[in-house]
């Protein structure tokens, strides 16, 4: 089994989506899809699923509400329920107005820092990771398609030419 | 074109009719004299004596009698210097004991003849002075109690008439923004504005009525009783007296008067201009309303601040707020905002509005949850730093709503907070018409909650219900709002034609 792929150059994000579109139409499985800039409608092109980031950021915002709660809730009501200035500390929901702007923020806090977390995580990305660029172009100005091969090479290869590619190489992928 | 379905027109009257009766019943049931209150206020107590509550005054009281003998006490004791600091402390607590027997003893219906007759005994000079304070007690309650059906027209008819505007606001927010996703709903929010017109007249004559003191039982602002400034007078007020050069009605009312007829008249021109943009051949007319919003946006922020001042702050006359105009402003607005969506979603459904789809719809929703978030937001900064500095002065605010208000008072940040974040936190749930409309319904309730815990503690205090006069005021002014905006809505074809960002709005897709 060779592990030969396609790579097709575009230099326009709307031929980028025709190309797709096609690609699609022609049953042909695409690996990935590196652009310079996100492309509106792209992940929809390509039938990626959607993502599921913002149900994560919603359950780290409330581990955030309750790691709040709790915190404050041992150290002003049950371990050292002193009176300052006269806020009644008896019990949590007779304070908690005073508690509600450190409710906020540290569910905000963790819905965003966990989130961004996550999306790090989930593609990959850390510092001093080898960028897995492999045409230095499509940070620039170009956009490239990269198919696997599975049967007939030069139908291929005619195939991504007339989707209006503007180069299409064939590659040896390690 | 729109056609007014002819249900919807008979459900219009219907709630109308019922209103009306309703609101009438509510005016013959409120008591005349002080006689009446007696009456209502003997059934009451007959009734809540078999209740725990009565129970737990008396048990106040008697603790407020021992309190009284605890101080007693001390006074004589003070005298003499001997007494040790431990002989104090028994004494305080055996009085601290005895009025907790007492307060016992007050559970037990047969004891509590004698604890009355001893309280007759201790405090029998007193009598005549406590005679004095039950007529005035009953005066207070019968004042609260003539106001109930006038309150609570009030209530209902200036969260209508603010509700249109809110959409107005809404409105040239979109022209001054160039949003291209609204022009598509701008005859929806045309038709609501309508509204404003009726709406406006109905609340100004109240005003007026209110204001020239036409009728015995309204005292809604009390500012407005000449007694208050009167500086001869027993109920000579000096907080009133000093605030007389901003609350008197003669400048109230040219105030009122002003603002609701520029709203109108901008709510005029831009209907005209929008109308003439449908068959214009420039863009003329568009460009007039674009200036006009930007003129009504500036002009309204300032007229809505004092207006909230006037017509719902000034009921406590006592207390102020800085941020009381926004927090007013963030209330309508999401009903307006919500309203806008539920029109639009009844005449997409009767298949009217052929170029909206679940886009504008989600974006409606959005601003739903934005807003509904916002209004928290102000509802809590203004509760918070009341609450935390808690100066006797402005805290009282609170102190009544918590106090008699608990239900309303939080029930309502609930309907209006934790309920539309958790519902329409959800991208495909703003895009279901079911979910948006039980949402819409719950954000109204919840914000009609809003005006009523504004108005009443102040109008009505602890002797309000949400009965025969508030429910019928809300239905007589639902039934008009419905009759006046779905005629409006016939008037002009209900996608506008020729606004420069036409085009865009109906391709408009999130």
């Amino acid at each position: 089994m060779s592990n030969k792929v396609i790579h097709a150059i575009y230099n326009d994000d709307d031929v980028l989506m025709d190309a797709v579109k096609q690609t699609r139409a022609a049953h042909h499985h695409i690996e990935e899809v590196y652009t310079p800039f996100p492309v509106h409608g792209l992940d929809k092109a390509m039938g990626l699923a959607p993502t599921r980031l913002a149900i994560c950021a919603f359950i780290y915002g409330l581990v955030g509400l309750t790691v709040a709660t709790t915190l404050m809730n041992f150290i002003m009501i049950q371990d050292w329920p002193q009176d300052i200035g006269g806020k009644p500390s008896f019990s949590y929901i007779d304070n908690m107005p005073a508690f509600v702007p450190i409710m906020f923020e540290l569910t905000v806090f963790f819905a965003a820092h966990l989130m961004v977390i996550t999306f790090y995580m989930r593609s990959k990305l850390w510092p001093f990771k080898q960028a897995e660029n492999p045409d230095v172009r499509t940070t620039d100005d170009h956009f490239l398609m990269e198919v696997g091969i599975h049967g007939n090479e030069e139908e291929l290869v005619s195939f991504f030419t007339s989707t209006g590619a503007v180069e299409v190489k064939v590659v040896d992928k390690h | 074109m729109y056609t007014f379905s002819s249900k919807l027109k008979t459900f219009s009257f219907i709630l109308m009719i019922l209103g009306l009766v309703g609101i009438g019943i509510g005016f013959m049931a409120a008591p005349k004299t002080i006689e009446d209150v007696e009456k209502i206020l003997a059934n009451s107590h007959h009734e809540g004596n078999h209740s725990a509550a009565p129970a737990h005054g008396e048990v106040v009281h008697a603790i407020e009698e021992g309190k009284d003998a605890v101080e007693h006490g001390e006074t004589k004791v003070s005298d003499s210097v001997v007494t040790t600091l431990a002989a104090h402390a028994d004494a305080s607590v055996n009085n601290v004991d005895s009025s907790s027997v007492h307060a016992d003893v007050s559970h037990d219906v047969v004891a509590e003849p004698a604890a009355h007759s001893d309280n007759h005994d201790a405090h029998a000079t007193a009598d005549a002075h406590s005679h004095d304070d039950h007529t005035a007690h009953l005066e207070h309650v019968l004042h609260q109690l003539q106001n109930k059906p006038w309150a609570a027209l009030y209530v209902a008819c200036i969260f209508f008439m603010l509700i249109s505007v809110g959409v107005l606001a809404f409105y040239a927010i979109q022209y001054a923004a160039q949003a291209g996703w609204s022009p598509i709903l701008f005859r929806v929010m045309e038709g609501i504005t309508a509204y404003l017109l009726p709406g406006s007249i109905i609340f100004f004559l109240f005003l007026v009525i209110t204001g020239a003191h036409v009728f015995e039982g309204n005292h809604l602002f009390v500012w407005m009783n000449p007694d208050v400034i009167n500086p001869e007078h027993a109920d000579f007020d000096k907080l009133i007296f000093n605030k007389k050069g901003w609350l008197n009605v003669v400048r109230f009312l040219v105030t009122a008067a002003i603002f609701l007829a520029v709203w109108n008249w901008v709510r005029f021109k831009f209907r005209q201009n929008s109308i003439a943009q449908d068959t214009a051949t420039d863009n003329a007319p568009y460009k007039r309303n674009f200036k006009l919003a930007a003129f009504f946006l500036v002009f309204f922020i300032v007229s809505e601040s004092i207006m909230s001042w006037d017509w719902i702050m000034s009921v406590d006359p006592h207390w102020y707020s800085t941020l009381f105009g926004w927090y007013v402003f963030a209330s309508f607005f999401v009903s307006g905002i919500t309203v806008i969506a539920m029109i639009t979603l009844y005449l997409k459904s009767k298949g009217y509005l052929e170029h909206v789809n679940t886009s504008h719809i989600h974006d409606l929703a959005k601003f739903m949850f934005g807003i509904s978030i916002f209004w928290t937001y102000l509802w809590f900064s203004q509760f918070m730093l009341i609450w935390y500095s808690n100066i006797p002065e402005e805290v009282t605010y609170y102190v009544t709503r918590i106090e008699h208000y608990k239900l309303p008072f939080f029930g309502m940040l609930a309907l209006n907070f934790i309920f539309p974040l958790l519902i329409l936190i959800n991208t495909d749930f703003k895009r279901l018409t079911w979910i948006v409309v039980m949402a819409g319904i719950v954000i109204l309730f919840g914000h009609y909650i809003d005006f009523f815990n504004m108005i009443m503690p102040a109008t009505v205090g602890d002797q309000w219900f949400i009965g025969i006069p508030e429910i019928s005021s809300l239905m007589f002014f639902l039934g008009l709002f419905i009759f006046i905006v779905f005629s409006a809505l016939t008037k002009a074809p209900i996608e506008p034609k020729g606004n420069p960002f036409i085009e865009e709005s109906k391709h408009f897709h999130y």
